[in-house]
């Protein structure tokens, strides 16, 4: 198998933009458009399944694209890590895609395409070897997410979009200044001819830490971290649980790629990593406290947990490495299910302002058990995959002697936990309000619009005429049927949150795929002399 | 040494303009820095040697890195899609305008040329109500631009008819500067 899976590699990054394509041209047939978005990503996972069971041994399997010679081609290069990465992605676009289907959001022409497109940058962007190609697929990866961003922020208004966009064209900017620099200094951009570069000469691990900085504000990282809250939230949940597991985690993997090559896991600047890591995870957990909505509680508990990911950087050791990858991939999962899990009665309710809910425990017993499994599962409680997570984490700093990173991680953690309790209490708990029903009614017809109001009709009160909605229509329809979240809304959430309790009482098996991918990240050698053949 | 020059005044005047508030000046600004970045790339390919890259044009030694250029090139089209996007940002919606507060939106100045006080909509998916009208345009006509008729809308924002006071008065400002 690692004789036939290496060509096919670069296809990984071709189909998915061939099928974005043909879905652009499918104008009028939606259903065809949902086959092909659902049916690749299904696709891409199966590949990623082969990816990681080839990998397994630590293979790394290399395709130089266009059968060019090392040196001249831009090699497409898969390890354990990429592969992991890769199907964990694959599986949370799925469960957004299916979001976004329930929300009516992926009927819009461009939403599936934008999608696909989103996932060939991703393909590209953990596959290539060479770190100006990943520049442009992270700039692949990019472009479709401005459109999902601005059409979703259409009816949010385009405030969001704005700075998402000049943040990341700001940080696009500085990596291609980094990767110029690198470029000036080392003389190639070659990932595998990089290796040991920056450990090596000062010069170009100046260059490199330009790159590193670049990708920092990409993953969000305190100090650079401002733009991730006031964006994430602004848009429609199922964007955000896309992003929120796909573009900051595309950048950590890259962080620790280049850390890797390119430094060569170098042992003086990891204190610059633990400084801001451990900035990171307190800064995070403490900006949640005084946020008001589900979302914007969970964007900062993202940045708080990149903190948590990225402190395998600064200890790069191999069970620091392992944990953090471990951490990195439950991380993925947890977070996209929280978000579509709040996002569901979001989308239900019209606001995700905790003091506008309350009482959903009665209401959504379903969604309650779904959000309160990932909820702990982030905490790090037993038996969900976090527990593990963040107890090997800490198990690594400790054994590296760096007592106050540990402890800044349980303090973190158990904030983390009193953030969760907040969500639990003012949504799930207490009583619900009066008007619940009604502000429900009023932004499911503002959202659906005719088209609910028809719906609605036909079930209940044949007389309801077509239109915009009335004080009568609504307070009809407000008498006659209780609303209610669906279950395909709350579905993906529910796949989520299984990955993560499989993950937490299986979790020997992601720790030893794990083990494998932080293995190679400490020993480039190996993807050094795959790529170059010798 | 002209290159560094010319790199420390696109990013110090990059700089200036992204601290504004305007969005079309930010995207300017964008664009001064993306040259300030290419120009890296040219200077990285040591612009010493300025022979055309051609295989037998010429000694190897004398010819141009044709690396830096393939590049720029590959970065000059990414810039230039994005800038086009952010463009049309600064210029589609009009009721959530961050720059309407200190100097008139580009986006005021069209709708108000234009005689139109409803935002144009983003890719077809709003309405003068801010409802996203994808089925609508696919269920009944087909048409992923649904004809505007700002007459009939019922529940249109409160912001959408406020720019036809403000706006031609400020034009001449915004031409001015």
């Amino acid at each position: 198998m690692t004789e036939i899976l290496p060509p096919l590699l670069p296809l990984a990054v071709g189909i998915p933009l061939l099928l974005a394509a043909v879905g652009v041209m499918l104008r009028k047939k939606r259903l065809a458009r949902h086959m092909i978005s659902l049916g690749t990503l299904a696709a891409l996972f199966i590949f990623a399944v082969l990816l990681v069971i080839a990998t397994g041994d630590g293979t790394v399997l290399v395709h130089q694209v266009g059968l060019w010679d090392y040196g001249v081609s831009i090699p497409f290069v898969v390890d354990a890590l990429s592969a992991l990465v890769l199907m964990i992605m694959s599986v949370l676009a799925f469960a957004s895609v299916l979001f976004a289907m329930a929300t009516h959001e992926a009927r819009a022409r461009f939403f599936h395409p934008f999608v696909l497109v989103l996932m060939a940058g991703v393909s590209g962007a953990l596959m290539t070897g060479d770190i100006f190609n990943l520049f442009v697929f992270i700039e692949v990866m990019l472009l479709p997410s401005y459109g999902l961003l601005a059409m979703m922020g259409a009816k949010l208004g385009a405030h969001g979009a704005r700075i998402y966009v000049s943040v990341n064209l700001l940080a696009s900017t500085l990596l291609l200044v980094g990767i110029a620099l690198v470029y000036a200094t080392a003389g190639t951009v070659n990932l595998a001819e990089l290796h040991g570069a920056g450990k090596d000469d000062p010069a170009v691990a100046l260059a490199g830490g330009v790159v590193l900085t670049a990708v920092a504000i990409k993953a969000a990282v305190v100090p650079v971290h401002g733009w991730l809250t006031r964006t994430y939230a602004m848009t429609s949940p199922a964007v955000t649980a896309l992003f929120s597991g796909i573009h900051t985690k595309v950048a950590i993997y890259v962080i620790y790629r280049i850390y890797s090559l390119l430094f060569d896991g170098d042992e003086r600047f990891l204190w610059v990593a633990l400084v801001i890591t451990s900035a990171t995870m307190l800064i995070g957990v403490l900006g949640a406290v005084g946020e008001k909505t589900t979302r914007s509680i969970l964007v900062f508990h993202m940045i708080s947990q990149i903190g948590y990911i990225l402190i395998g950087v600064g200890l790069f050791t191999l069970l620091g490495l392992t944990a953090a990858i471990f951490y990195l991939l439950h991380h993925m999962i947890v977070k996209a299910s929280l978000f579509l899990s709040t996002g569901a009665i979001e989308e239900t309710y019209g606001t995700g302002e905790i003091d506008k809910l309350g009482g959903m425990l009665k209401r959504e017993p379903l969604i309650a058990v779904t959000f309160m499994v990932a909820a702990l599962s982030l905490a790090g409680l037993p038996p969900f995959s976090g527990f593990v997570a963040k107890f090997a984490i800490i198990q690594a700093t400790l054994a590296e002697s760096h007592y106050w990173v540990a402890a800044v991680a349980v303090v973190v953690s158990i904030f983390t936990l009193l953030s969760m309790l907040k969500i639990w209490t003012g949504v799930f708990m207490g009583s619900e309000p009066d008007d619940l029903q009604e502000r429900a009614l009023t932004y499911q017809q503002r959202m659906h619009g005719k088209r609910y109001l028809r719906v609605q009709a036909q079930a209940e009160t044949p007389t309801l005429t077509i239109g915009p909605p009335t004080a009568t229509t609504t307070a009809v329809l407000a008498g006659k049927q209780a609303v209610k979240v669906p279950f395909k809304l709350i579905f993906p959430a529910i796949l989520l949150a299984a990955i993560t309790l499989f993950f937490g009482l299986g979790a020997e098996l992601l720790m030893g795929w794990s083990e494998t991918a932080a293995e190679n990240l400490l020993n480039p050698l190996d993807y050094v002399r795959a790529v170059s053949g010798a | 040494m002209s290159i560094a020059i010319a790199v420390g005044l696109l990013t110090a005047a990059a700089v200036y303009l992204f601290m504004q508030r305007g969005m079309v000046r930010i995207v300017l600004g964008f664009v001064l820095a993306s040259h300030a970045a290419n120009l890296m790339f040219f200077a990285a390919g040591n612009t010493a040697y300025r022979g055309v890259p051609y295989i037998g044009s010429g000694e190897l030694g004398e010819q141009a890195d044709p690396l830096p250029q393939a590049f720029v090139l590959t970065a000059i089209v990414i810039a230039f899609s994005i800038t086009m996007f952010m463009v049309t940002l600064a210029i589609t919606t009009t009721t959530d305008d961050d720059t309407e507060d200190v100097e008139v939106s580009p986006a005021l100045l069209l709708a108000a040329d234009r005689g139109d006080t409803n935002d144009a909509g983003f890719f077809g998916l709003t309405t003068e109500s801010g409802d996203i009208v994808v089925e609508r345009g696919e269920d009944e006509t087909g048409d992923p631009w649904p004809e505007k008729t700002p007459g009939t809308a019922s529940s249109a924002e409160p912001g959408a008819t406020a720019p036809q006071a403000t706006a031609p008065t400020e034009t001449q400002e915004g031409d001015a500067r």
